[in-house]
C-alpha cells in the first residue's frame, strides 16, 4: 500500500507493506497521521495519489480513478472510543455487519452469538453499551469487527479509552483475540508497551512519514529518531564516525568503541552516565561538562537532564540525587566509557 | 447546597411573564359555561370539526415526516449552490403571516393556478376547498418546524457512527434507516410534536385556501372563531378549552420521554 494525501496541515506520505498473518503496530506521536492511515485504508479519507491495494485487488488508485466504497472493502476496524451503537444491545451491535452483509436475522444472531461467547460476555447479550464497563466495551467492538469475518482488523488506539488498571488485563485479551485472527491486522498506538505486547513488527512514524520499521526488539534497540530514544529512554545523538570517534553536529566529538566511518546514530543508556561535581579522571573516555536542569524519577532510580553542548540524561540513584544535590542544579561533569556506546548506521 | 436565589428585578420581571400566560388560561377555564358544556361538546358541528381537525393534522404531521426528513437531510449533509437561498425559502412559511401562505397556495394549486390548473386539467384533481386542501395548506405553514428541528439534530449527531456502520458493510440506505434516523430519534420525535401543534392551530392558510366547509374543511380552529362571531359565542368558549385540553394531553405526554424534562 502506497498512500500519499494531505489533510489540513497534515501530510501523509507512506508506503506500508503488511503480509497476511502479520500483526503490524503504527507507533508515532499525536497528529503524526496514524489514524488518518487507518481511516484512508477503509477508505474513510481520500487519497490524493498512490494506491491503496488488499490482496492483489486495487481498493483505491486515483490515478485509475479507481474507488471501493467503504462498505465494500473486507475491513474490520475498531474505532478510539468504540463507537458502539447506542440504540442496540450487544447482540444487535455485534450482529450488525453480518445483517447488513445480507445474513438473516436467526443466522446473524446465531453468529453474533458465537462471538459474543468468544470474548466472554454470553451474559451481557442484551445489554446496551452504555451499561457495560470500558473493558466490556471494548470487547464488544472487537466481536462487532470481526464477526463479519473481514481480511484486515483495523485497530485505532483500541486501549486508550480505558483507565490503567484495566488496561492490563483488556491487553492480554486483545493479543489472545488477535492471535486467533488469521487475516491481516494494523494496529494504531502512541503507547510503545502496547505495541511491543501486541505486534509483531513496529512501524514508527512521524508527521505523516515513514521513520522506522521492525522488530520490537530492533526498534527498541537501535532507535532512529528522537522520539522512538525518548519513548525507549536512552540518548540518541547522529554524526559522522571516523574510526573509535564520532564527531556530532555541534562540533562535540563522541568517542565510541565501535565507530568506524559513514553517517551513524549513537545510543548512551543514561544508566552508563556516571555524573560528577568535580571533573573526574580516570578511565572513561567521554568526559563532558553540563548543568543540571531537571530531575525525573524513573522507577527506583532518578533521571538527571543535563544542558550542555550536547543534552544528555543520567541515571542516578536517589542517594547519590541527595548527595551531590542534583535536583539544585549547577555544574556537574559526566563520564562514560567508549564501549557502552553503541553505534549503527543512519 | 443551598439553593440560589434569584435577584428581586428577575424574580418579578419572570413572574409577569409566566403570568401572562398562566391568567389568559386561567380566563378560559373560569369563564366557560360548564351548564352548556356538554351539549356544545356533542353536538355534531363539534365532533366533525374536531375528528377533521386531528385527522388533518396528523397527515400533514405523516407528509411532513416524508418529505421534511429527506430535505432535513439534503440540507445538513450536501453542499449545493443555492442551499441557503433555498433553506430560507422553505423556512419562510415560520414568519410568513399565514393567510399570504394560503393566498399563495391558491395561486399555485387553485383551480387557475400554476400547477392547479394543470392538475384540474389532466387529472381532474382540485384541491381547494377538499380536506386534501386542508392537509395541504396545514403541511405548508407546518413542516418548516420539523425540517429545521431534524436539521439541527442531524448536524450535532455523531457522524462516526455513520462511518463505523460503513466500514461494517452497511449501505447508504442501512445507514441512513439504521443508524441515523434511531440515534436522531428525539430530535425527530420534537419535530414531528411541533409540527403537529402548529398544524393543529393552523387557521389562516387553511380558511384561504380550503375555505370553511363544515365537515370538509371546517377544523376546530376555523369552527371556534365562526362560534365567536356567531349568537352564542359562549360556545367557542369549550371549544377553546378542549384544543387546550388536545395540545396539553400531548405535551405532558411526551415531556418525560422526549422533551428533556428535568
Amino acid at each position: 500500500m502506497e498512500v500519499r494525501t494531505a489533510l489540513g496541515a497534515l501530510r501523509l506520505d507512506m508506503k506500508v507493506q503488511i503480509e497476511e498473518g502479520e500483526v503490524v503496530a503504527l507507533l508515532g506521536p499525536n497528529g503524526a497521521g496514524k489514524t488518518t492511515l487507518l481511516r484512508t485504508i477503509a477508505g474513510l479519507v481520500p487519497i490524493q495519489s498512490g494506491h491503496v491495494e488488499l490482496d492483489g485487488e486495487i481498493l483505491e488508485e486515483p490515478a485509475t480513478g479507481r474507488y471501493v466504497p467503504t462498505e465494500q472493502r473486507s475491513i474490520g476496524f475498531v474505532f478510539q472510543d468504540y463507537l458502539l451503537f447506542p440504540h442496540l444491545s450487544v447482540l444487535d451491535n455485534v450482529a450488525f455487519g453480518l445483517r447488513a452483509r445480507g445474513a438473516g436475522r436467526a443466522e446473524a444472531g446465531r453468529r453474533a452469538m458465537e462471538w459474543i461467547d468468544r470474548v466472554g460476555l454470553e451474559n451481557r447479550a442484551g445489554s446496551k453499551p452504555a451499561e457495560l464497563s470500558g473493558g466490556e466495551r471494548q470487547r464488544v467492538a472487537l466481536a462487532r469487527a470481526l464477526a463479519p469475518d473481514p481480511r484486515v482488523l483495523l485497530l485505532d488506539e483500541p486501549l486508550a479509552a480505558l483507565d490503567a488498571t484495566t488496561r492490563v488485563a483488556v491487553r492480554r485479551d486483545l493479543k489472545m483475540h488477535l492471535a486467533s485472527f488469521s487475516g491481516v491486522r494494523l494496529l494504531v498506538t502512541h503507547d510503545p508497551l502496547e505495541a511491543a505486547t501486541v505486534a509483531d513488527r513496529l512501524i514508527v512514524m512521524e508527521e505523516g512519514k515513514h521513520v522506522q520499521t521492525g522488530t520490537p526488539v530492533e526498534v527498541t534497540e537501535h532507535p532512529r529518531s528522537r522520539y522512538v530514544a525518548d519513548l525507549v529512554g536512552v540518548n540518541l545523538y547522529r554524526g559522522q564516525a571516523d574510526h573509535g570517534s564520532v564527531l556530532m553536529p555541534g562540533g562535540q566529538v563522541l568517542a565510541a568503541a565501535g565507530a568506524e566511518a559513514g553517517e551513524v546514530f549513537a545510543v548512551i543508556h543514561p544508566r552508563a552516565v556516571s555524573v560528577h561535581r568535580a571533573k573526574p579522571e580516570g578511565s572513561p573516555r567521554n568526559v563532558w561538562h553540563g548543568r543540571a536542569h531537571g530531575v525525573e524519577l524513573y522507577g527506583d532510580r532518578a533521571r538527571v537532564m543535563i544542558e550542555g553542548e550536547a543534552p544528555i540524561v543520567a541515571e542516578v540513584t536517589p542517594a547519590a540525587l541527595a548527595e551531590l544535590k542534583l535536583a539544585d542544579g549547577g555544574d556537574v561533569w559526566l563520564s562514560f566509557k567508549a564501549t557502552d556506546v553503541s553505534v549503527y548506521p543512519a | 447546597m443551598r439553593r440560589e436565589r434569584a435577584p428581586i428585578w428577575i424574580a418579578i420581571l419572570a413572574a409577569i411573564g409566566a403570568a401572562f400566560f398562566v391568567v389568559p388560561l386561567i380566563g378560559l377555564v373560569v369563564k366557560t359555561p360548564w351548564g352548556d358544556a356538554l351539549q356544545s361538546l356533542t353536538s355534531t358541528d363539534t365532533m366533525e370539526a374536531l375528528k377533521l381537525s386531528l385527522i388533518a393534522s396528523l397527515s400533514a404531521t405523516a407528509v411532513s415526516l416524508v418529505l421534511g426528513v429527506p430535505l432535513a437531510w439534503i440540507y445538513a449533509r450536501i453542499d449545493f449552490p443555492g442551499r441557503t437561498v433555498l433553506r430560507a425559502l422553505t423556512t419562510l412559511p415560520m414568519v410568513l403571516p399565514p393567510v399570504v401562505g394560503g393566498i399563495a397556495l391558491f395561486l399555485a394549486f387553485g383551480r387557475r393556478g400554476l400547477v392547479g390548473s394543470l392538475l384540474d386539467t389532466t387529472f381532474g384533481i382540485t384541491l381547494p376547498f377538499t380536506t386534501a386542501g386542508v392537509v395541504f395548506a396545514e403541511t405548508f405553514v407546518a413542516m418548516p418546524f420539523l425540517v429545521l428541528t431534524v436539521e439541527a439534530g442531524l448536524r450535532s449527531m455523531d457522524r462516526r457512527y455513520e462511518a463505523a456502520a460503513r466500514t461494517l458493510g452497511a449501505r447508504r440506505w442501512t445507514v441512513f434507516t439504521r443508524v441515523t434516523l434511531p440515534l436522531i430519534a428525539p430530535s425527530l420525535v420534537a419535530g414531528a410534536v411541533l409540527c403537529w401543534a402548529r398544524a393543529l392551530g393552523e387557521f389562516g392558510a387553511t380558511i384561504t385556501f380550503a375555505g370553511n366547509f363544515p365537515g370538509v374543511t371546517q377544523t376546530m380552529p376555523l369552527a371556534v372563531y365562526l362560534l365567536l362571531e356567531s349568537n352564542h359565542p359562549e360556545g367557542s368558549f369549550i371549544l377553546s378549552l378542549l384544543l387546550l385540553l388536545v395540545s396539553l394531553a400531548v405535551l405532558v405526554g411526551l415531556r418525560h420521554r422526549w422533551l428533556g424534562s428535568a
